[in-house]
């Protein structure tokens, strides 16, 4: 299997440099050279107006999917109590399944927890596959899964979204492997392609320096996990929804985890992802002191205080504050931008928000690119003065 | 007690950046490391090694250089190392790999814990270890924190949630996913990085003959999902910049905001 250049045919023209997905191609004399880390993907061949790039590769059949219909969301809940980013899911699956003209279905599963499917209802979910089972009340990875395999298998759902939570990414996979489909982790983005009328996945990767698309082809459902806070929920008032509900037989001794005890930690939690305003800092906020200011102004707009991973690892914030890539990914309506420069990393967690403002002493700095408005200036002058006007709104 | 852990080098992604001009990674200078989940995850193996009579098998799957991982992970402590290394493993997506990690795992033999990361840090998907598990059979925990008590046929482990942890009792064999905040991993020992560099050190290198998979299960061919296409984030808006002193700016600010209802 390999992918291979006909060095007269080639005109040098780099569109398969552009294409590779791996770097595996480069320029050299003029002419379009294979590396050896080519994976003989095939992103170049479809991009070659000259037909240089050839291959020995056979094009891999895609099966006839056809009678697999619908978009369902994994409705994850703890203690009776719907995760966010579930809602937000079956707001994304509305819009997903509009495109397909295909329906939005919820699973709920757990122990007791009927009561909920009104609420999936009422954000888009037509119809809930509702599992109750005694063994069901705490989240176990086994149990959950055989329940889900159950119903994948007999409704033959599309797509199959899920949170990539703590849940949903223990869940998830396990999910995938067993009923034998791909799976692309903490998306960010969702589109039907009109064409091939796939899920295109749209994830970051490398730290959030490079996007990468995914398509799942070969299998259905199609899966992914969804980062919180990316998508929106979208309530449509009196919406009723289908119940159906399904008997799993589980044996506690097949399940192989027992939860012996959950402990909640107490701690003032920054809650960034219900936030309408955020007020962020960087670097160049300076000290604690600074973030003290910022505090305030984020009280005067009834927001709450963010930043970045320096400021965290200076220990200006704690840590349930950063947001961006390894941090948290944040949709307030309005973000200001405080002394920061605006590094990749950072613009991940927060290119989502409605309206950006951005202060900083650098006109350079990349922040002011993602901003809606941009003031160039030193925080100790404008931030007290922001205050003053916040106050006297 | 027989642990596996798995091991990935990856690139320290923090550092990666994308050409400017041709879009494509620069891969060039950039060191190669342990993923850092993972360190944690021999660490831990390492420490039951000391407490409960454990042998520790560190399986890695990657291009040729990836052996430094293993050797480093000899010099951590493990007992004995597999490299994974052939052409037809290139570009698998995590179905693939998790056939590749799994059919190796059978060929080791049995076993009694499995440990590996949460996540690499260059893929971030979190997908490998229950994808393992799974293909085993056996039952997972996962951002496991900390390892409270081994018994005879269970594991009781701590278990990292969004707003606390939970206790968890899992019957062995098992596979656990660690994250940072489990342990301080040591360092490797000097000897015992030379011991892991000699000729005879015990470590083994497969293809997919060794493991007796065909190319059409594993990498490319053998993945379920492909990458379509890779692109630089596109975050721009259309910026108004602000004049004026701090005064004139924020009184021309609070107007902007409040025409779009933010105040």
């Amino acid at each position: 299997m390999t992918v291979w250049v006909e060095v007269d045919l080639c005109s040098g023209c780099k569109r398969c440099v552009r294409a590779c997905p791996y770097g595996a191609i480069e320029m050299k004399e003029g002419k379009a050279q294979v590396l050896e880390r080519c994976t003989s993907c095939g992103a170049c061949l479809q991009v070659c107006k000259e037909k240089a790039l050839q291959t020995d590769v056979k094009p891999r059949e895609i099966p006839d999917f056809s009678d697999r219909k619908g978009v369902w969301v994994f409705a994850e809940q703890r203690e009776g109590r719907l995760n966010k980013v579930s809602l937000e899911l079956l707001g994304k699956a509305q819009e997903l399944g509009a495109a397909l003209s295909q329906s939005v279905s919820a699973l709920l599963l757990g122990d007791r927890v009927a009561d909920l499917a009104p609420t999936l209802a009422e954000y888009g979910a037509e119809t809930i596959y509702l599992v109750e089972h005694k063994a069901l009340k705490d989240f176990r990875t086994t149990a959950y899964t055989k329940a889900i395999e159950d119903l994948v298998k007999k409704y033959k759902p599309n797509i199959l979204l899920m949170g990539a939570t703590h849940v949903g990414r223990d869940l998830a996979p396990r999910v995938s492997r067993r009923v034998e489909v791909g799976l692309t982790a903490d998306c960010t983005e969702l589109t039907i392609d009109p064409t091939e009328g796939i899920l295109l996945q749209t994830r970051p990767a490398f730290g959030g320096n490079v996007m990468a698309t995914i398509a799942n082809r070969y299998s259905r459902p199609q899966m992914a996990t969804v980062r919180p806070g990316v998508m929106e929920a979208v309530r449509k008032p009196g919406a009723k929804g289908q119940v159906i509900r399904h008997d799993v037989s589980l044996m506690e001794s097949e399940i192989g985890t027992k939860v012996l005890e959950v402990v909640r930690e107490k701690k003032k939690k920054a809650n960034l992802s219900e936030a309408k305003v955020i007020v962020a800092g960087g670097r160049g906020v300076g000290d604690a002191a600074g973030f003290k200011i910022l505090e305030e102004l984020a009280a005067a707009l009834g927001g709450e205080l963010a930043g970045t991973r320096v400021a965290v690892e200076e220990g200006w914030i704690t840590a349930d504050r950063q947001v961006g890539q390894t941090g948290q990914s944040v949709r307030p309506e309005l973000y200001i931008a405080c002394g920061i420069s605006g590094a990749i990393q950072h613009r991940a967690g927060m290119m989502n928000s409605r309206y950006i403002v951005a202060v900083n002493k650098d006109p350079r700095a990349p922040i002011f690119q993602v901003a809606d408005w941009g003031i160039v200036g030193d925080l100790r002058d404008v931030v007290p003065e922001m205050i003053e006007t916040m106050k006297n709104k | 007690m027989k642990i596996i852990v798995l091991v990935k080098q990856v690139p320290n992604t923090t550092e990666v950046k994308l050409d400017p001009k041709t879009g494509n990674l620069i891969r060039e200078g950039i060191e190669s490391i342990i993923n850092p989940d993972d360190r944690h995850a021999l660490e831990a193996a390492v420490r039951l090694k000391e407490t409960a009579k454990a042998k520790v098998t560190v399986l890695s799957m990657g291009p040729p250089q990836a052996i430094d991982a293993v050797s480093e992970a000899m010099g951590m402590g493990a007992d004995e190392g597999i490299l994974l290394t052939d052409r037809a493993f290139a570009g698998a997506d995590t179905w693939a790999t998790s056939s590749t990690l799994g059919k190796a795992i059978e060929t080791i033999g049995a076993f009694d814990l499995i440990l590996c990361g949460r996540q690499a840090i260059d893929g971030d998907t979190a997908q490998i270890g229950p994808q393992v598990a799974d293909y085993l059979k056996v039952p997972q925990v996962t951002y496991v924190i900390a390892i409270e008590e081994i018994k005879e046929k269970s594991i009781v482990v701590k278990r990292r949630l969004e707003d606390g942890f939970e206790r968890v009792e899992c019957d062995l064999p098992a596979l656990l996913t660690v994250i940072g905040e489990m342990n301080t991993p040591r360092y490797p020992l000097v000897s015992r990085l030379i011991d892991a560099c000699r000729e005879k050190a015990p470590i083994k290198i497969w293809n997919a003959a060794d493991i007796g998979v065909q190319t059409r299960e594993v990498g490319l061919e053998g993945s379920l999902t492909h990458v379509i296409k890779t692109f630089a984030p596109k975050l721009q808006r259309q910026t108004e910049m602000i004049q004026g002193d701090a005064k004139t700016a924020v009184a021309a600010l609070a107007g902007k905001l409040r025409e779009k209802k933010l105040l």
